[in-house]
């Protein structure tokens, strides 16, 4: 009897801690997201996969756990000489197969939103700030605002940007990038093989010397978010982190403004002391 | 009794396989480096592979030391980075395929009544070939260890990022172990379909040896390609080629299509074996059939063949075109599928069994249990776009753990608590086989659960450092304790052994009253094996010994072949 009574209590708390879990630690059992509508699709779809697998994950457990504390042998007990039963095996093998077509459907549902990038918000990045539309930009896909599209190269260890528009425009490790504005990555690697990732906008992509890999992401709230290379790239390969910082449209025009201003005010600095190196050289 | 008449028709036999008559054994240790034996070669092969088990298992711990707090100090990256490497490489190329060689050698000829492998002379080779691939891998500790992790993607791995020689070892231990498991598959191949006793017709053949059979054929498959992949990387490295180096025209991702159309049928390759294992343990223990043999047999041989389709699900976050992903995703969605039969087929048996709760049983039953998580967790990788996300996370560390510890490594122990009787003639202790399953269980589950969870929260693997910032440092510090018990879990299987092999209870020839024919055998078995080898008429050839023995005895007369020696 008491033997039975831990069972019960065992198995209540196993249900309490289940039932309490998603709950309580939602976030760790979930991805990350909230960075970008890509990274809440993949979220969402992370999290029906998830439930239909607690459901499965029950059922053989609960099966498994049953049929060792039931059928234990017992003295002059005889086992059931079963060796087969072709229904139940057809409807196992149906049932499996019915669930991965299910799922299958729904993530080409989601598919398009999460690998497709959307057009800016009304209140992103405005097409009258021509400066970022470069010449030979393919279309946007959907109708709408522009989108920024920014030249990442993975380098061991850090990244650098280069932004488009008149007047070099580039930065190493952090981001600066303006709200509410679809921002497709380009990524390059010129030594090894990195990945790019920012947990809160959802998907990684690798940078793999030699190719151009494509990802995006549209940020809807001002903030500080932080990724670090997601491939083995050597020893530095912890260190190497990556920083994005959302600002508003206008700030980031502020922003990209001042940056080319002093890229340029370096550029012509370092022009004018190599010319008068080369001056004092000639003398 | 029946030692005395055993004996004395074992000298009067006659070996099967006779080409220039039957050499004397050589005396000592010679015995042991001369040998052509199935099973002292099996025994070899599974004393090598424990030892570099435990090497594995120490570089894990270590990493495991550093992991456990936040921006700790324990070790340099370089190190961290070797011990990743060393790690993963020696767990997959040096344990576990290799284990499973080791259990396949001894038990195969055994179980289809054969007296010895095909070629012995090449099993042996096999064996030794493994054993100077894992030296010349490990004596790079003493120089350079590689660094650029078990998958060895260039351009990490080309001489310009990597110019120290432990590459070139990695290099050299894929080889020979790669040449040890193609000539070791070979055998098995020409063994099983040749040398089956009258009456074990294709129908009839213990799922174990149905799974080394498509193991051995993936290997052949397989190898190949990852063989094709290091001479590449080798000439890369030092004979001016550019294969893989993208500044030359190379392209780094071919190394992954290469390596990876090996590497993923490799985790079939380490993993069926060890269902097959279980799928002969259960029903033994569980006092019944196996629950839809046809149907096991088959799933084995349909995870085989899509295992050879899926190679490209690890490479998802590679610039690819989706209609590739999707076709890779549709692919790994579709193995769940026969997966599942096996997980169904081995609760079934259980199901209205009289379970004997031995330890063998212990583990067997837990492998579907631990699968299952593994394999869900499969799934969800599988979906291309939230693998964008998973991908190289602790969730992947996690999810490989399971299907490979939970799965493999779970079913190989249920393996050696099964086999170690016949093995040595001696049982393990039951009591310290429970200790160390539950140890190894509890242990287990603490430090791979969490990992879900510690990816989830965005941390990548391979690092030797993380930010506080990253709010994971508790869980790291679950996962090492867990690793921790996981590992006092082992050494108790280890100590186990030490004991058991002197001083265990003897065991007799078949003390589960298995269905199988190693169990007609002497325990440990004679040189040639069987004298005599019943023809086969079902899948369980000793229960239809045991029945009609049981039939033919009279009342006061003793049974002397081939009964338990005592009850369960």
């Amino acid at each position: 009897m008491p033997r039975r009574l831990l069972l019960a209590a065992f198995s209540l708390a196993a249900v309490a801690i289940l039932i309490g879990a998603p709950s309580a630690f939602a976030d760790a059992i979930t991805p990350e997201s909230g960075g970008s509508p890509n990274a809440d699709d993949i979220d969402t779809l992370y999290k029906l996969t998830f439930y239909i697998g607690i459901v499965i994950f029950l059922l053989v457990e609960g099966t498994l756990i049953w049929s060792l504390v039931k059928y234990r042998a017992r003295r002059g007990g005889v086992a059931d000489q079963i060796r087969g039963n072709t229904p139940l095996e057809i409807g196992w093998t149906v049932g499996a197969a019915t669930i991965l077509v299910v799922l299958t459907v729904v993530v080409f549902l989601y598919l398009d939103d999460i690998e497709s990038p959307p057009a800016s918000g009304p209140n992103g990045l405005s097409a009258s700030q021509a400066q970022f539309a470069s010449v030979d930009q393919p279309d946007p896909p959907k109708s709408g605002g522009p989108i920024l599209r920014i030249r990442v190269n993975g380098q061991q260890y850090l990244w650098r940007y280069d932004y488009p528009g008149e007047g070099q425009l580039f930065s190493y490790e952090e981001m600066v990038v303006p709200t509410n504005t679809t921002v497709v990555l380009e990524l390059e690697a010129s030594d090894v093989i990195h990945s790019w990732w920012i947990p809160k906008f959802g998907p990684k992509a690798d940078a793999v010397p030699g190719y151009v890999n494509e990802t995006w992401f549209k940020v809807p709230e001002e903030g500080v978010y932080r990724g670090q290379c997601a491939e083995l790239c050597g020893s530095g390969h912890a260190d190497m982190r990556a920083k994005v910082v959302a600002v508003s449209p206008d700030e980031f025009e502020q922003w990209s403004d001042r940056k080319r201003q002093e890229i340029q005010a370096a550029g012509e600095d370092l022009a004018e002391q190599r010319k008068q190196r080369e001056e004092s050289e000639g003398d | 009794m029946e030692a005395g008449t055993a004996a004395g028709e074992r000298r009067a036999a006659r070996p099967e396989i006779a080409l220039n008559g039957l050499r004397p054994e050589r005396r000592g240790w010679l015995r042991w480096l001369t040998t052509t034996d199935h099973k002292k070669i099996g025994i070899l092969y599974l004393f090598a592979t424990f030892i570099f088990f435990i090497l594995g298992g120490v570089e894990a711990l270590l990493m495991r030391l550093q992991l456990a707090q936040p921006d700790n100090t324990l070790l340099d990256p370089e190190t961290y980075n070797g011990l990743v490497t060393m790690h993963g490489t020696t767990m997959v190329f040096l344990f576990v395929v290799p284990v499973l060689a080791g259990f396949g050698n001894y038990f195969v000829p055994l179980m289809i009544g054969a007296r010895d492998m095909a070629f012995p002379r090449l099993n042996a080779l096999s064996f030794w070939l493994l054993l100077f691939g894992g030296i010349a891998f490990y004596t790079s500790v003493f120089f350079e260890p590689p660094q650029a992790g078990w998958t060895m993607y260039p351009p990490l791995s080309d001489d310009a990022f990597s110019a120290g020689g432990g590459v070139d070892a990695w290099i050299f231990l894929i080889h020979l172990s790669g040449i040890s498991s193609i000539i070791g598959a070979i055998n098995f191949i020409a063994t099983i379909h040749n040398m089956r006793t009258r009456g074990m017709s294709w129908g009839r053949m213990p799922l174990f040896v149905w799974t080394i059979l498509v193991y051995s054929y993936l290997l052949v498959i397989a190898l190949p390609s990852v063989a094709a992949g290091v001479t590449m990387l080798l000439t890369d490295r030092h004979f001016g080629t550019a294969f893989f180096d993208p500044t030359a025209g190379g392209d780094p991702l071919l190394w992954q299509h290469l390596f990876w159309f090996f590497g993923h049928p490799e985790v079939y390759i380490m993993i069926l074996p060890v269902f097959g294992m279980i799928s002969e343990i259960l029903p033994v223990f569980a006092r019944k059939p196996i629950f839809g043999y046809k149907a096991i047999a088959a799933s084995t041989v349909a995870i085989a063949f899509l295992g050879l389709l899926v190679w490209a699900h690890h490479m998802f976050t590679t610039p690819t075109p989706t209609v590739v992903l999707a076709f890779f995703m549709l692919a790994s969605f579709t193995i769940a599928v026969p997966t599942g039969i096996k997980i169904f087929n081995w609760i079934a048996t259980l199901w209205r069994g009289q379970i004997v709760m031995k330890t063998p049983l212990y583990f067997a039953a837990a492998l579907p249990g631990l699968f299952v998580i593994g394999g869900i967790s499969g799934v969800i990788l599988a979906i291309f776009p939230v693998d964008w996300y998973l991908h190289d996370t602790y969730f992947v560390v996690a999810h490989f753990h399971y299907v490979l510890f939970g799965g493999s490594v779970f079913g190989l122990f249920g393996g050696l608590y099964y086999w170690f009787p016949k093995m040595t003639g001696r049982l393990m202790s039951d009591a310290l086989g429970k200790l160390s399953f539950w140890l190894m269980f509890v242990g287990f589950n603490v430090t791979f659960l969490v990992q879900h969870s510690i990816g989830l929260e965005g941390m990548p693997r391979r690092v030797y450092d993380y930010d506080e910032s990253l709010g994971v440092g508790t869980y790291n510090l679950i996962s090492t304790i867990g690793a921790f018990v996981l590992g006092i879990g082992v050494l108790v299987t280890v100590v186990n052994v030490l004991i058991s092999i002197k001083r265990g209870q003897r065991a007799g020839n078949d003390p589960w009253q298995g269905n199988t024919l190693e169990w007609f055998t002497t325990s440990p078995p004679p040189p040639n094996n069987f004298d005599v080898v019943p023809r086969v008429r079902s899948v369980e050839p000793m229960k239809d010994i045991r029945r009609e023995v049981a039939a033919a005895a009279t009342p006061g007369e003793t049974v002397s072949q081939p009964v338990a020696p005592r009850s369960l």
